[in-house]
C-alpha cells in the first residue's frame, strides 16, 4: 500500500466492494462482541488506515502460535496480512532469509518508528544469551532493540505472556516472559497454548479498528476473550450443578457429555473463550471432544498438579484476587490509546486552537 | 576470496536454524548446520505423571503438532504393556494421516514454494494462458481466465502499494527462478487457496482432539468417546464431517498439490542432480493395523537403506545398544567418556557445555562445537530420515501404489531413477507420500465405520489408567513416523513418576552437525558442491535446506545447564 493511499482506497483498488468490506467489518465487530451499530465505526476506522507495520519475533517457541494464526477464519490470515497489516518480519511466513530478513526488520523499524506493533511468541532465556539466538543476536538483545520504538507489544501465547513451558519447573534455561523484560510499553498478553486462532487476529483487529488497547485483566489479557472462566460458559455446566460427572474416559457420563471435573478439567480456574468462540471455526473445544481443559491460558499451568487430578484448593489463584487486579489492567488500557492517527488529530487540534 | 556465507535466520521453517557455508570460489566447499535455540523440555518432564507427558512433549513442536503427543502416549503404553482399543488405533491413524496431508501441503506452498516461484514475475502473466496451463494439468475448478485475472490484479495492487510485508527483501528476479510468468501466477493463486484449505481440513483434529494446533491425546486410547445416540460424542454428524474433510483433502492433493509439484518440477530438472546428501535412509515405520508391536502390519515399513542400494533393506532395532548412537563432537554438550564417544539413548548423557562465541557474533568456530543438535548415527552411518526415506522404503518393499507413483513421476519428468536422490526427489517424495496417505485415510475411515457398525464403540481402555496398578519400575519406547521423519521417545517410569524421558527426532538426524569422525550431517552433505549464483542471495541454499522441511525446535529440545549427568537413560 502506498504511503498516500488509505485502506479504503487500497481495498477498492483490490476489487473489494463496499459491501464486501462491510462484511469483513461486520465479522470483525461480531468477533469483538460489538453491537451492529459499531460496524460503521469499524469500517470508517479501517478504511482510513495505512496498513500498520507488524514485526513478529519468535523466541523460545514451538511455532504453534503461528500455526494457530493461520487457522483464523475471521479475519483470515490472508486478509489480515495482505489487506489489513503489513507483516514485515515473521520467520515462518516471510520470503526473505538471512541478511534479507534482518534488513526487512531494520527497515520496518526505521520507516515506522514509534508506530509499529511488535508481536512476540516464545519466552526469552536469561540463563545464558546463547540459549537462543537469531542472526547471532540473543533473544534478549533483539527484544530490547525491537521494542524500543514499538508503539505497543502483543505477547502471543503463554510462553511470551507468562514464560510458558520453558519456564516450567525447573526452568532449565531461565526463561521469562516479555513483560519481565519490557516494562515501559503497553503489552497485551494473548495467552493460550496456543491461543485460539480468532483471538490472536481479533486482538490485532481491535488495534487496527480503534487504535487503542482493549480493556485488560490483571494479567494483561483482553477482557473480551479472557473475562470469563471456561466453567461459567461451559455447556456441561448444568451437569456439574446436578452432580453428574464422567468418572472415567469413555464411561456413560463421558459419552453423554456430563461434567469432566473429576477427570481433572481445569475449566473453573481457566479464563479463556474456548467454550464460547470454540476452536477452528467453532468446530469444537477440548471439553466438547471429551478431554478436560488443561488450563493452558493461565500462568504456570504446567506446574499446578497434573492434568487428570481434580482441582484442589490452593493450587490456583482465587477468582477474587484476579478480579481485584483487573481494574488496574483496565486503567492501563484506557490510558494508552495510540495510533498515529490519534496523535495527528491531537496535533491538528493544537494547531487550530 | 573464499568467503563464509551465513544464512541466519533460515526462514520459512519451524525453529531457529543457521547455515554457514565455506565457499571455494562460487561453490560451497563445506556447509555447517547450527541449531541456535534450546528449551530443555525433557528435563522439565522429570518427576511428572507419565499420563501428562504427552502434553509437555507435544509442545516440542507446534508445526508437526501431535507427533510428539503420539510418540509420548505410545512410549507410556509400551512401558506399561497397555493395549488400546481398535477404534482408538484408527482414530490415531486418521489424526496422524491428517497431520501429514495438512503439513506437507503447507510446507509445499507456504514454506518451500517461494524458493521456486517468483511472486513478482506473476505480474507479467497472461491470465488466459495461465488458465490454459492450469486446465491442461488439472480438473481443479478454480481455473478460469477471470479467476487468474482477478488474482493478478490483487498481486499487482499489493506490489504497487509499496508495502510488501512478508514478500519484502526476497530474491525476486534472481536468475535461478525459471518458471514462466503463467506458472508463477498459478502457484501464487494456489498459495492463497492452500491457506484457506488448510484451515478447513485442520478441523479433523478438532473433532477428535478438541483443538488444532495441539489437539488432545490420552494414554490408553483417545479422549473423544463414540456414541451414535449422544449429542456430545462422536456421532453420525461428526463422522460425516470427518468424511467431508477426507474428501476435501483428497481433492486438493489430486487436483492441486500433485499436478503443481509435477508442473513446477518440470522446470527444475537440474535440481534432480544435486542436493542428495548421504544416500543412506532410515525409517522407524508407522500406521499399524494391529498395534505398534506388529511391525509387519505397518503401512510405512521399518528399515534402513545404505548407499542407495534399494535391493537390501536392513533390519533395525531401536533397543540394540550398537545401532542408534549419538555423538557430541561438534555439539554444545560433553560426555563423561569424552567428546569423541558415541552413546546409545539407553546410556545417554546430557551435559551442557557451551563453548561458542558470545552473542552477538558473526561467525561460529566450526572447528569446535557449533550446534545445540547432537549427531545421531545408525551403526556409525549418517542417515537421512523423512519423506524420501519412506518413499524409497515403500518402493523397495514393493508397495504397489508408491511404485506406480514414483514410476509415473520419473516418466512424466523424463528423469532417471537417480533423480530421486536429490533436492527435487525429496520434494517430490513428500508429495507422493501425501497422495498415498490421503487415499489410505479413506480406508481407515471406512474401517472405523465398519467397526462401529459391528457394535464396537470403545475408545479407551481403563485397565491401567490408575498409576497404583503399575509396576514399580517400567520403561518403554514410543515411535512414530512424523511428517519430517522417524521419531522416538524413550521413557523410564519409577514409582509412578517419570524418572527419565528422552527423544530422538527427525530433524536431529537430518540437521545435526559433524560427528567425531568428521562425517557431515545430511544437511551439510547435501549442500556441499552447490554453486551459488550470488552469495548475497543464496536461494540455492534455501532450496536444498527447505527440501528437508527443517523442524529445529524438535531437533533441539534438551539441555542441562547444571551439568547434571543423566544416569541410566536414553537421550535425545
Amino acid at each position: 500500500m502506498r504511503k498516500d493511499q488509505n485502506l479504503g482506497e487500497y481495498l477498492r483498488a483490490q476489487g473489494v466492494s463496499r459491501r464486501g468490506f462491510l462484511k469483513f467489518c461486520s465479522a470483525t465487530a461480531s468477533l469483538m462482541a460489538l453491537p451492529p451499530s459499531a460496524i460503521a465505526q469499524v469500517a470508517d476506522a479501517l478504511a482510513k488506515a495505512r496498513r500498520p507495520s507488524v514485526i513478529w519475533l519468535s523466541f523460545q517457541e514451538c511455532t504453534g502460535c503461528t500455526e494457530s494464526l493461520t487457522r483464523s477464519h475471521a479475519p483470515t490470515v490472508e486478509s489480515l496480512i495482505f489487506d489489513a497489516i503489513s507483516l514485515d518480519y515473521h520467520h515462518t511466513l516471510q520470503a526473505a532469509a538471512g541478511h534479507g530478513a534482518e534488513a526487512a526488520r531494520m527497515a520496518a523499524m526505521e520507516e515506522n518508528s514509534g508506530e509499529y506493533i511488535l508481536v512476540v511468541d516464545g519466552s526469552i532465556p536469561v540463563g545464558n544469551p546463547a540459549y537462543s539466538t537469531i542472526a547471532g543476536i540473543s533473544n534478549l538483545d533483539m527484544l530490547k532493540e525491537t521494542a524500543a520504538n514499538a508503539f505497543a507489544l502483543v505477547a502471543v501465547g503463554t510462553c511470551a505472556a507468562f514464560g510458558g513451558i520453558p519456564h516450567a519447573n525447573p526452568n532449565p534455561t531461565g526463561a521469562v516472559s516479555v513483560s519481565d523484560i519490557v516494562t515501559d510499553k503497553p503489552i497485551i498478553n494473548v495467552s493460550g497454548c496456543p491461543p485460539i486462532p480468532v483471538v490472536i487476529t481479533g486482538v490485532l483487529a481491535h488495534f487496527l479498528t480503534f487504535g487503542t488497547i482493549p480493556e485488560l485483566d490483571a494479567l494483561g489479557r483482553p477482557a473480551a476473550f479472557f473475562g470469563q472462566n471456561i466453567h461459567d460458559r461451559c455447556y456441561r455446566r448444568p451437569f456439574y450443578e446436578r452432580g453428574q460427572f464422567a468418572e472415567t474416559f469413555d464411561d456413560e457420563g463421558a459419552r453423554k457429555g456430563w461434567c469432566l471435573y473429576k477427570l481433572g478439567c481445569k475449566g473453573p480456574t481457566t479464563y479463556n473463550t474456548c467454550a464460547t468462540l470454540k476452536w477452528n471455526e467453532g468446530t469444537s473445544f477440548p471439553i466438547q471432544s471429551g478431554h478436560g481443559c488443561i488450563g493452558c491460558s493461565e500462568p504456570d499451568f504446567w506446574d499446578k498438579g497434573g492434568f487428570y487430578n481434580p482441582i484442589s484448593a490452593g493450587m490456583w489463584g482465587s477468582r477474587d484476587a484476579l478480579l481485584g487486579a483487573a481494574a488496574a489492567g483496565a486503567a492501563l488500557g484506557v490510558g494508552s490509546a495510540l495510533a498515529a492517527r490519534a496523535r495527528k488529530k491531537k496535533a491538528q487540534a493544537a494547531e487550530e486552537a | 576470496m573464499n568467503e563464509r556465507v551465513v544464512v541466519d535466520p533460515i526462514t520459512r521453517i519451524e525453529g531457529h536454524l543457521r547455515i554457514e557455508a565455506q565457499m571455494d570460489g562460487d561453490r560451497i566447499a563445506e556447509a555447517y548446520s547450527s541449531g541456535t535455540m534450546v528449551r530443555g523440555i525433557e528435563i522439565i518432564l522429570r518427576g511428572r505423571d507419565p499420563r501428562d507427558a504427552w502434553a509437555f512433549a507435544q509442545r516440542i513442536c507446534g508445526v508437526c503438532t501431535l507427533v510428539h503427543g503420539i510418540a509420548s502416549v505410545r512410549a507410556v503404553e509400551d512401558a506399561l504393556d497397555y493395549e488400546i482399543p481398535k477404534n482408538a488405533q484408527l482414530i490415531r491413524n486418521l489424526m496422524i494421516g491428517a497431520q501429514y496431508v495438512h503439513d506437507h501441503v503447507m510446507h509445499f506452498y507456504h514454506l518451500h514454494a517461494l524458493d521456486w516461484v517468483d511472486v513478482v514475475s506473476a505480474l507479467s502473466a497472461d491470465p488466459k494462458a495461465t488458465s490454459a496451463l492450469a486446465q491442461s494439468i488439472s480438473s481443479y475448478p478454480k481455473s478460469s481466465p477471470g479467476y487468474f485475472a482477478e488474482m493478478q490484479t490483487k498481486i499487482k495492487n499489493f506490489v504497487e502499494a509499496g508495502q510488501l510485508g512478508i514478500f519484502a527483501k526476497a530474491y525476486w528476479g534472481h536468475p535461478a527462478y525459471k518458471l514462466p510468468p503463467e506458472a508463477n501466477l498459478m502457484a501464487v493463486a494456489h498459495y492463497l487457496e492452500a491457506l484457506s484449505w488448510q484451515r478447513d481440513v485442520a478441523r479433523l483434529h478438532t473433532i477428535f482432539g478438541g483443538k488444532n494446533p495441539h489437539p488432545n491425546f490420552l494414554v490408553g486410547g483417545v479422549p473423544s468417546p463414540i456414541d451414535l445416540d449422544s449429542d456430545s460424542a462422536i456421532n453420525s454428524a461428526r463422522l460425516s464431517t470427518v468424511q467431508n474433510i477426507i474428501t476435501q483433502m483428497r481433492d486438493f492433493v489430486d487436483q492441486v498439490y500433485v499436478p503443481d509439484t509435477l508442473a513446477i518440477a518440470s522446470f527444475y530438472k537440474d535440481w534432480g542432480a544435486q542436493g542428495e546428501g548421504v544416500g543412506n535412509f532410515l525409517c522407524y515405520g508407522d500406521f499399524p493395523e494391529k498395534g505398534t508391536n506388529d511391525v509387519s502390519s505397518f503401512l510405512f515399513p521399518r528399515g534402513a537403506i545404505l548407499g542407495r542400494d534399494l535391493s537390501t533393506i536392513h533390519e533395525i532395532d531401536l533397543d540394540a545398544m550398537d545401532e542408534v548412537k549419538e555423538y557430541v563432537a561438534h555439539s554444545w554438550y560433553k560426555y563423561e567418556a569424552g567428546k569423541e564417544a558415541g552413546l546409545h539413548p539407553y546410556e545417554g548423557e546430557t551435559e551442557f557445555a557451551y563453548d561458542g562465541p558470545e552473542p552477538p557474533y558473526t561467525q561460529l568456530d566450526v572447528e569446535k562445537s557449533y550446534s545445540w543438535l547432537k549427531s545421531p548415527r545408525w551403526k556409525g552411518n549418517v542417515m537421512e530420515v523423512g519423506p524420501l526415506a519412506r518413499a524409497l522404503m515403500l518402493y523397495a518393499s514393493g508397495h504397489e501404489q508408491m511404485q506406480e507413483l514414483v514410476n509415473y513421476t520419473l516418466k512424466t519428468l523424463d528423469v532417471p531413477v537417480e533423480a530421486l536422490f536429490s533436492t527435487l526427489g525429496r520434494t517430490a517424495a513428500r508429495t507422493l507420500e501425501t497422495k498415498v496417505l490421503a487415499d489410505t485415510m479413506q480406508t481407515w475411515y471406512d474401517n472405523l465405520i465398519g467397526n462401529i457398525k459391528a457394535g464396537d464403540t470403545r475408545t479407551f481402555n481403563e485397565v491401567l489408567w490408575e498409576p497404583s496398578s503399575w509396576p514399580k519400575k517400567a520403561q518403554g519406547v514410543g515411535f512414530t513416523e512424523a511428517p519430517r521423519g522417524g521419531l522416538a521417545h524413550w521413557i523410564v517410569i519409577e514409582d509412578q513418576k517419570i524418572a527419565n524421558y528422552q527423544a530422538v527426532v527427525p530433524s536431529t538426524w537430518n540437521a545435526g552437525p559433524r560427528d567425531a569422525e568428521g562425517q557431515p550431517g545430511p544437511y551439510e552433505a547435501a549442500l556441499a558442491g552447490h554453486q551459488l549464483y550470488d552469495p548475497k542471495q543464496p536461494v540455492e541454499i534455501l532450496r536444498t535446506i527447505h527440501s528437508f522441511d527443517p523442524c529445529i525446535a524438535c531437533a533441539v529440545h534438551v539441555t542441562d545447564p547444571n551439568g547434571e549427568e543423566l544416569v541410566n537413560v536414553k537421550i535425545r
